[in-house]
């Protein structure tokens, strides 16, 4: 069974479409017992971190989260799930989980292309992922393939071994995170049709471990 | 880089796809949930689902389309029409649309997107735009009013400020409708479009006018548009989905091609 995170945040019925249409069984839920007992856990999120740590606190999640991880669950982070694994967010000035270490940054402004166009944020539709190095769950995905994104904040890592993927708006970001049996997107791959679903799949045939 | 999007938009009256779509393939072109899945393998980027219902059995149903539908495509959809309250933003969100359009609602009472977008987050508020050229005037400086009932009402609001005042009351995304050029297949309003999209730092979709590829691609450069909602010419098969994205493409346009 898979876990997805139920904290009151975000649009939690379109994760658990996306897993019941391929055929896999997920549960909502913010019970301490079931999240332990899952083989896995899913954190999507959208809205504010300020807020959605003050929820995560409130339901005791934070801890739960913690123990989840530290017993080696394979374990997806989805939006704002990837930014609050870090240590810290500017959005809202919010200490957040720490699983990772680094911190949420907002997008520059004003946010320019190379050809000196200006670029709106949020960053809101389709974008690219180029890996920067090779993970099990992204097994299947090719550079052409594209990601559908809604956000003003990207995650940003102290430390480059803990990136994944990275996207071009603007800048170049950091759009995959992780390390160990944890791993996050900023993108919505729930939304990302054909591929973002690859990626649910791979995430659900993932043991958790791959290669430093 | 960011892809420009092309977004169908299918019109729904009582739980039916209107207008009389032709399709060849296989696919039953009065059911909107066929339709939605028809164009997300087709590579639609995005899907609108306008409810023209007036009825509130008519309203039930759309429920159930847009559960219906959330069940068989993953891509964003929005539902437009009919939207009055936080409570049918609600439903809809709840029963897995991404995003909500709110248009008239939204000019009698603005305070409907800041409450929408409190409790949903801005990302799923989405304001609809119906514009009509007047020339500018001093209580209509840009030029563009607001108008409704389909253009019938005057709103005496110019178009300009309504966008920004509903960019800072928390909108996500302006749906931005040319009444003049809607319907004609002459293009879009490409004046308009440029105006709103280079004043607010939300993206903006175009609609209203699109008959051919060159419009597409107009609208998405010269009007700087972020995306291109697409009726007529892709219902009536003039073009498919993948040949607009394919002459896009080719012309340098960033779309997604891949799917």
């Amino acid at each position: 069974m898979i876990a997805i995170i139920d904290y009151k945040a975000g649009n939690l019925r379109s994760v658990e479409r996306a897993l019941r249409g391929l055929g896999l069984d997920c549960r909502i839920t913010h019970d301490r017992t079931e999240i332990l007992m899952a083989d896995r856990v899913v954190f999507p999120g959208v809205g504010a971190a300020g807020r959605a740590m003050a929820d995560l606190r409130q339901l005791g999640l934070d801890r739960v989260l913690k123990e989840a991880l530290d017993m080696g669950k394979p374990f997806l982070g989805i939006c704002l799930g990837a930014q609050i694994i870090l240590e810290h967010s500017r959005e809202d000035r919010a200490p957040c989980l720490g699983f990772i270490k680094g911190e949420a940054k907002r997008f520059p402004a004003p946010l320019m292309t190379a050809g000196g166009e200006r670029l709106k944020v949020p960053h809101m539709g389709w974008n690219g992922l180029e890996q920067t190095r090779p993970h099990p769950v992204l097994t299947g995905i090719d550079p052409e393939d594209e990601f559908y994104f809604v956000h003003g904040y990207y995650p940003a890592p102290a430390w480059d071994r803990d990136v994944i993927g990275m996207t071009d708006y603007g800048i170049r970001f950091p759009s995959v995170i992780g390390r160990g049996n944890l791993i996050a997107m900023q993108f919505h791959p729930e939304k990302s049709g054909r591929p973002g679903l690859r990626i649910l799949k791979n995430f659900c045939e993932w043991g958790g471990d791959h290669a430093e | 880089m960011l892809s420009k999007r092309i977004i169908p938009c299918l019109d729904v009256r009582d739980g039916k796809t209107t207008k009389g779509i032709r399709f060849k393939e296989n696919v039953d072109i009065g059911d909107p949930v066929e339709m939605g899945r028809y164009y997300y393998e087709a590579g639609a980027d995005e899907i609108v689902f306008y409810d023209i219902t007036a009825s509130s059995e008519g309203r039930d149903i759309m429920i159930d389309v847009v559960s219906r539908v959330a069940e068989s495509i993953f891509i964003p959809f929005s539902v437009g029409g009919g939207i009055r309250s936080l409570e049918d933003m609600r439903r809809v969100l709840l029963a897995g649309a991404e995003k909500v359009s709110v248009n008239s609602a939204a000019i009698n009472n603005p305070e409907i997107i800041a409450q929408g977008a409190e409790a949903f987050g801005s990302q799923c508020i989405v304001l609809g735009m119906d514009v009509k050229r007047v020339g500018p005037s001093a209580a209509v400086p840009s030029g563009y009013e607001m108008v409704i009932n389909g253009g019938r009402t005057d709103t005496g609001l110019d178009a300009l400020a309504w966008a920004r005042r509903a960019e800072a009351l928390g909108a996500g995304e302006i749906c931005l409708n040319s009444i003049d050029a809607d319907g004609t297949q002459d293009g879009y309003e490409l004046t308009l479009t440029a105006l709103i999209s280079e004043n607010v730092t939300i993206p903006v979709i175009a609609s209203g006018g699109a008959g051919s590829i060159d419009h597409i691609y107009d609208v998405l450069t010269q009007g700087k548009a972020d995306a291109a909602l697409v009726a007529s010419i892709v219902h009536y098969n003039t073009y498919s989905v993948r040949e607009i994205k394919e002459a896009l493409h080719a012309r340098g346009v960033k779309v997604r091609m891949k799917w």
